[in-house]
């Protein structure tokens, strides 16, 4: 068994005359939560569908659980959390987890077993036989995120878990998280709350498409020489912007 | 197993949509019924005809039950129209009949024109009759006065046959009296046939149908190419909405993150509408035999058969489509465009006598081969070997279509 979850070299991705991703290399190790920040369009998306399969690369290679992406047996073990909430509006938070643990391979006799692990851990068990239409915001994130954990994977990739969530469940939510990584899970967040950056073990900042940064919290902070992460992006923009004026 | 999940998933979503279920399985029965009674009684439309110094003979004879004759007095045809609101004016001077048509409505003025044309043939006719009846007459007393004189004739001749033979047997001529008494029976023969007068043979015709009664309506000529549009229609429509829908609201791409195979959602789409077209065949088959009470030639596992590919066709067709759409108006847009046009070929207009480019366009046509196989089996009793062929064409459409829906998954996922 790999230690490392996901393997990404080299990832260059443009649509039409943009480069969204511009040689990014990001690796992924076990029992670790891993943070993507950036401004909107940054290209954190593109990334993360790329790790996923889901959209094919120009150049480089990834590669999920030590498999080539895009690899269709390996999605089974990652669980995904949309930007936007894709729930079917009409069904009940417990038929969308059905559905998703049954396409996920989860075997018939865990599946109870797993919705209730799930929706436990989003604090939706109460809701769970209401209808997605008549859920808040807030509610079908959290759906989301538990359909992400239905089949209990090794890895999670997360695209702004958090977004809409008020700050007593986003709390809960991380400490969750925090558990998960102690049992030898991995995450890949996208955010761009900085106080939720702070609680990564890992950053890398993306601006333009460009890995602009990358180190522990700590790390980062020391090396650009400020208090806050916010002020370690702010400053690497700057950078970033000063050295295109130069070109 | 991930197929079935998507197909409980479609049933659960179907069930739930009240207004889409009552759409698919009520619109197809009231539509049928309206047509029902728009077709099915031949009531007779009847034209109003005014009249102006028309001969009576020739006013009795127009006289049917699709014209009503009105007198005026006037000989102004336009006016009395207009003013009148009639559908033609029929004039006389001396022999000659006028005709002014309003032809505001081109039904009534064929109304009016073939019972004119039939009336003045009937009045020929009688014209005709009478002449032949006087000439009959004088015929009839002619051969009264030469039979009269024939059997005179035969009379002597027979008497003086009689004599000859009374001679010759005095004689004790055996020989010459044999020959005379044929002679004698030669001369009466010949009166007794000529007295047999030819008889005019007169002409009745008896119907008989090798196809439906003659009660067929045009109801029952369009029902099985409208059985065929129902299904193609509403499954066109409301697959290919899911499916954009899907693709809208980010569920297809969240399913694609999943290790589902994109032929396995196709599949699921395809059991799980083609479910609820079989469940709508089934009713409007049902209802349209047992309430309207259609005589259905052939076999009615033919037609399900026939509709269920159909069905398929058009849940694949539509998932094509949607493809194009970026929103429910958008596929609504396409109706006019990819379903509409169908109807047309769909046997309503005989294809056969269409110009040779439009027969081409009918044969790329899915409803065509799908409707012609139904009217087949509907009316003529066609047997699966009759429509093989076209079933298997609609075969085709569906596997294609299925082949190009899954490659254009690939937009989403690169496997």
């Amino acid at each position: 068994m790999a230690t490392d979850y996901v393997i990404a070299k080299q990832v260059s991705k443009h649509f039409g005359h943009q480069q969204v991703l511009n040689q990014i290399d990001l690796t992924l190790p076990a029992g670790m939560i891993y943070g993507l920040i950036g401004p909107s369009g940054a290209g954190k998306t593109t990334l993360i569908k790329s790790i996923l399969g889901m959209e094919a690369v120009d150049s480089g290679t990834v590669k999920v659980m030590d498999t080539v992406m895009p690899n269709r047996a390996v999605m089974a073990q990652v669980g995904y959390m949309a930007q936007s909430d894709a729930l079917y509006e009409t069904l009940t938070a417990r038929e969308n987890l059905t559905l998703f643990g049954q396409l996920m391979s989860v075997p018939k006799i865990k599946l109870a077993q797993m919705i209730d692990y799930a929706a436990g851990l989003v604090d939706l068990t109460s809701q769970l036989d209401k209808r997605v239409s008549g859920y808040s915001g807030g509610m079908r994130r959290r759906l989301s995120l538990a359909i992400a954990l239905i089949q209990d994977p090794q890895l999670l990739i997360l695209d702004e878990p958090t977004v809409g969530i008020d700050p007593e469940l986003r709390q809960q939510i991380w400490t969750e998280l925090n558990k998960l990584k102690d049992t030898g899970k991995s995450m890949l967040v996208t955010t761009h709350v900085m106080d939720e950056a702070e609680r990564c073990d890992y950053l890398m900042l993306i601006r333009h498409g460009i890995a602009l940064a990358e180190g522990t919290p700590a790390a980062l902070k020391q090396q650009y020489a400020v208090d806050t992460i916010e002020q370690v992006f702010l400053k690497a923009g700057r950078m970033q912007d000063a050295n295109d004026g130069n070109r | 197993m991930r197929t079935m999940a998507i197909v409980r998933r479609v049933f659960k979503q179907m069930l739930r949509d009240k207004r889409t279920l009552a759409l698919m399985f009520l619109a197809p029965l009231l539509i049928m019924t309206l047509m029902y009674f728009l077709f099915q009684n031949n009531t007779t439309q009847v034209a109003s005809l005014g009249v102006h110094h028309v001969d009576q003979s020739v006013v009795n004879v127009i006289d049917t039950k699709n014209v009503t004759i009105h007198h005026y007095d006037s000989s102004q045809a336009r006016k009395m129209i207009k003013q009148h609101d009639l559908d033609g004016y029929l004039t006389q001077k001396n022999g000659q009949l006028t005709i002014t048509y309003s032809n505001s409505n081109p039904t009534n003025t064929s109304l009016i024109k073939a019972s004119l044309q039939s009336g003045l043939v009937k009045v020929k006719m009688k014209t005709l009759v009478t002449v032949t009846k006087k000439q009959r007459a004088a015929l009839e007393s002619q051969q009264a006065a030469l039979k009269k004189l024939t059997a005179a004739q035969t009379q002597a001749t027979v008497t003086k046959l009689k004599t000859a033979i009374a001679q010759a047997q005095a004689r004790g001529d055996q020989a010459t009296a044999e020959k005379l008494q044929k002679q004698l029976k030669q001369a009466t023969a010949t009166t007794s046939s000529s007295t047999q007068s030819a008889k005019a043979t007169s002409y009745t015709t008896k119907s008989h149908y090798i196809y439906g009664s003659s009660d067929s309506t045009f109801f029952e000529n369009f029902l099985p190419a409208f059985l065929g549009f129902f299904v193609f229609f509403f499954v066109f429509l409301i697959s290919g909405v899911s499916l954009l829908n899907e693709r809208t609201t980010g569920t297809l791409s969240r399913l694609l993150a999943t290790p589902i195979r994109r032929s396995e959602i196709i599949m699921g789409y395809l059991i799980g509408y083609g479910g609820f077209a079989i469940i709508q065949t089934v009713l409007t088959v049902v209802f349209t035999i047992t309430v309207f009470k259609i005589h259905l030639v052939g076999s009615i596992w033919l037609v399900f058969l026939t509709n269920l590919l159909l069905a398929l066709v058009a849940l694949t067709l539509g998932i094509f489509i949607s493809t194009f759409a970026n929103s429910e108006f958008q596929m609504i847009q396409f109706i006019p465009l990819i379903v509409v046009p169908q109807i047309f070929f769909a046997g309503l207009v005989p294809v056969d006598g269409m110009a040779s480019w439009l027969q081409a366009i009918a044969h790329i046509m899915p409803l065509y081969y799908g409707a012609n196989a139904l009217t087949a089996v509907v009316t003529k009793g066609a047997g699966l070997g009759d429509i093989g062929v076209n079933l298997l064409i609609l075969v085709g459409f569906m596997v294609v279509l299925t082949m190009l829906n899954i490659v254009g998954m690939k937009r989403y996922r690169k496997v």
